[in-house]
């Protein structure tokens, strides 16, 4: 077990270098940021020249690379072009993104979890065809209509019904009043659901078929014949030998939920991960190469140690793959 | 038998005849099996009809409607009416035209995503599946990068770093294909791995055949089933990605029209003038619900394990 750990790590860091080479070549070698700058009447040819040098944008291409990585190895990504620090706003916008993220897939996870055991055992009933039906829908509407809609057709109307703002459409907090629990909540409901929805429609139907193929096996009769409850059945032999595929799925889609939320922070107006990158991408100076650069670094790290633990987590899961 | 008897070549050459007719009806029940599992699916064969439906009407409809889609109309926030169907914007757009030929441009981009990525995903997986080695581990770690980047957010920075010219929908199709066909080669590798280990193969082999004739008369036919299917719906796959790009506003820019640019600006008056984001976003769900319930239904219609 620990080699096969210390093999992933190896493999997770070998990933993040490629993903550093990559990255470098797409943003850095793409074009020049300030060309749009340059052509700007109100742009100086000395303020660019400026902008060029803090930038290290003269810098043979070897050396701007080896400065950036060597300048991540430090913890540090680099200034913006307009002199912040992308550290601080690549992590306010984490922090911000997390409160999303992590619970979305929680609930992205339990949610798909209980549709898929259900229809698994519920097999080709009313019930059954219903989940399908929903997870199919689900699959098919893109996050940010399902986003929009929740906040026209339920924010709106429930707020209006209370006289009140019961639910929040925009931002993460209320500005200017003190953290509570209640404020974040009522600000975090809809985009959470909105992500978490995002990803149940396919994930509930691998836990079906998942949960399907194990109730059909051998082991599943015997401890039946045994005479074990249909309850122990279910969950102890059952579900637990049905949630390692899914386990593998939802960390392998990491990185697609993280997407998810580019797109639902900007209809939440929420200042996280995905507004930094967007910022990065349509801002005046395009692309914000350190931000970009520093913004697909941290998200490569992160859904590598998230794989890496799913791989922990298979231990627990799956004695079989304990040695 | 049909044949002469006692004519020498007649009964050798009827036998092969046969052999070849056994084999064309062997090929045309597989089709037709195939075909009707499609038809046995209702939701596939609906998915189907629909999607032709709204083929045809974006096809034909700007040649009869009175309005294009860039015309500005003396109509501002029309309700949708007998004037115009899906109602006007408050520049005086008519969003029936505009709804259209953003299906136009969303379907133009799929096909063209899912065709392009067919093509180089089957070509690099085969290769990769059949040589293996170095090739094969090189597309292993492409892969594995790919997975940990949004794909989104490598299609943000490709459509950015090509500026105004990723406005284009034939640029935004390359920059979706530059990412959508590591998945796709993965399985096809995954596939080609899998069919190897049957004794046709080795049998071709010891006959003498060459490494292209194997990949291309031997594996590739058996592979096409889960290849067809996940084009399909990659279809979906690519106008979802395409339409999240538009919404963040890179992609497809105006004067051109596409759903996810209607949708974003449609987005502020979903409660006072819902069908400004109603009907592009009803129609993206549309396409998207056909396309998957097409692909499922060939998912089923392909599977080797179907019992005719």
């Amino acid at each position: 077990m620990l080699t096969f750990i210390l093999k992933r790590i190896v493999n997770g860091i070998a990933v993040v270098i490629a993903a550093s080479v990559l990255v470098f070549a797409l943003v850095s070698l793409a074009g020049d940021p300030l060309a749009s700058m340059l052509s700007s009447p109100g742009a100086s040819p000395q303020t660019v020249a400026q902008y060029r040098q803090t930038l290290h944008l003269d810098d043979p291409i070897m050396v701007r690379y080896l400065s950036w990585v060597g300048g991540i190895l430090h913890g540090d990504l680099g200034k913006s072009y307009s002199g912040q620090s992308v550290n601080s706003m690549i992590f306010s916008g984490l922090g911000t993104t997390l409160k999303m993220v992590i619970p979305a897939a929680v609930f992205g996870l339990v949610g798909a979890v209980f549709l898929g055991v259900v229809g698994a055992l519920k097999r080709n009933t009313a019930v059954d065809h219903l989940i399908s039906a929903l997870s199919y829908a689900l699959y098919a509407i893109p996050v940010f209509v399902l986003a929009i809609l929740l906040k026209g057709y339920i924010a709106v109307p429930l707020n209006n019904a209370f006289g009140a703002t019961v639910l929040y459409t925009i931002g993460d907090s209320t500005p200017g009043v003190p953290p509570s629990l209640s404020d974040q909540v009522r600000h975090a409901i809809l985009p959470v659901f909105a992500l978490a929805v995002y990803s149940m429609g396919p994930w509930s139907r691998y836990q079906r078929a998942a949960m399907i193929e194990v109730m059909s096996s051998e082991y599943i009769k015997v401890a039946r014949a045994k005479g074990l409850g249909r309850a122990r059945v279910v969950i102890v032999h059952g579900l637990r030998n049905a949630l390692i595929p899914i386990v593998t799925i939802a960390g392998a889609d990491f990185a697609v939920i993280v997407g998810g939320a580019v797109v639902t922070e900007t209809v939440f107006g929420w200042q996280g991960m995905g507004r930094v990158l967007v910022d990065a991408l349509t801002g005046p100076v395009s692309p914000d190469v350190y931000v970009v650069q520093g913004w697909i670094m941290v998200v490569a790290i992160f859904v590598v140690a998230v794989n890496i633990l799913v791989d922990l987590m298979y231990g627990v899961l799956d004695p079989r793959v304990r040695r | 038998m049909s044949g002469v008897q006692g004519s020498g070549v007649g009964p050798a050459v009827d036998e092969h005849a046969e052999k070849i007719d056994a084999y064309a009806s062997a090929r045309n029940s597989q089709i037709a099996g195939a075909l009707r599992a499609f038809a046995r699916r209702r939701s596939a064969l609906v998915g189907l009809a629909v999607l032709l439906l709204i083929i045809a009407f974006t096809v034909i409809t700007p040649f009869l409607w009175k309005y294009s889609y860039s015309d500005i109309t003396v109509d501002f926030s029309a309700a949708p009416g007998w004037r115009h169907p899906f109602g006007t914007d408050s520049i005086g757009h008519d969003l029936f035209a505009q709804t259209l030929r953003g299906i136009a441009t969303s379907l133009k981009v799929a096909t063209l995503v899912a065709l392009l990525s067919t093509v180089v995903g089957t070509v690099v997986g085969a290769v990769a599946g059949y040589f293996g080695r170095a090739w094969d581990a090189v597309l292993m770690r492409v892969a594995d990068l790919i997975m940990t980047i949004p794909v989104l957010a490598i299609t943000l920075v490709l459509a950015n770093v090509l500026g105004a010219k990723g406005s284009s929908w034939f640029l935004l199709s390359l920059v979706l294909s530059a990412v959508l066909w590591i998945p796709l080669s993965r399985l096809v590798r995954g596939t080609l791995l899998s069919l190897m280990k049957n004794d046709y193969i080795d049998a071709a082999r010891m006959l003498g055949a060459s490494d292209r004739r194997i990949i291309i008369r031997h594996l590739l036919p058996n592979a096409a089933g889960p290849i067809i299917v996940d084009a399909t719906l990659m279809v979906g796959r690519a106008i979802i990605v395409a339409a999240s790009m538009e919404y963040l506003g890179l992609g497809i820019q105006a004067p051109e029209v596409s759903l996810g640019l209607l949708i974003q600006r449609g987005q502020g008056a979903a409660t006072t003038q819902p069908w400004l984001f109603g009907f592009p976003a009803l129609f993206l769900v549309l396409i998207i619900l056909s396309v998957n319930f097409v692909g499922d239904g060939l998912r089923d219609a392909l599977d080797p394990r179907r019992t005719v």
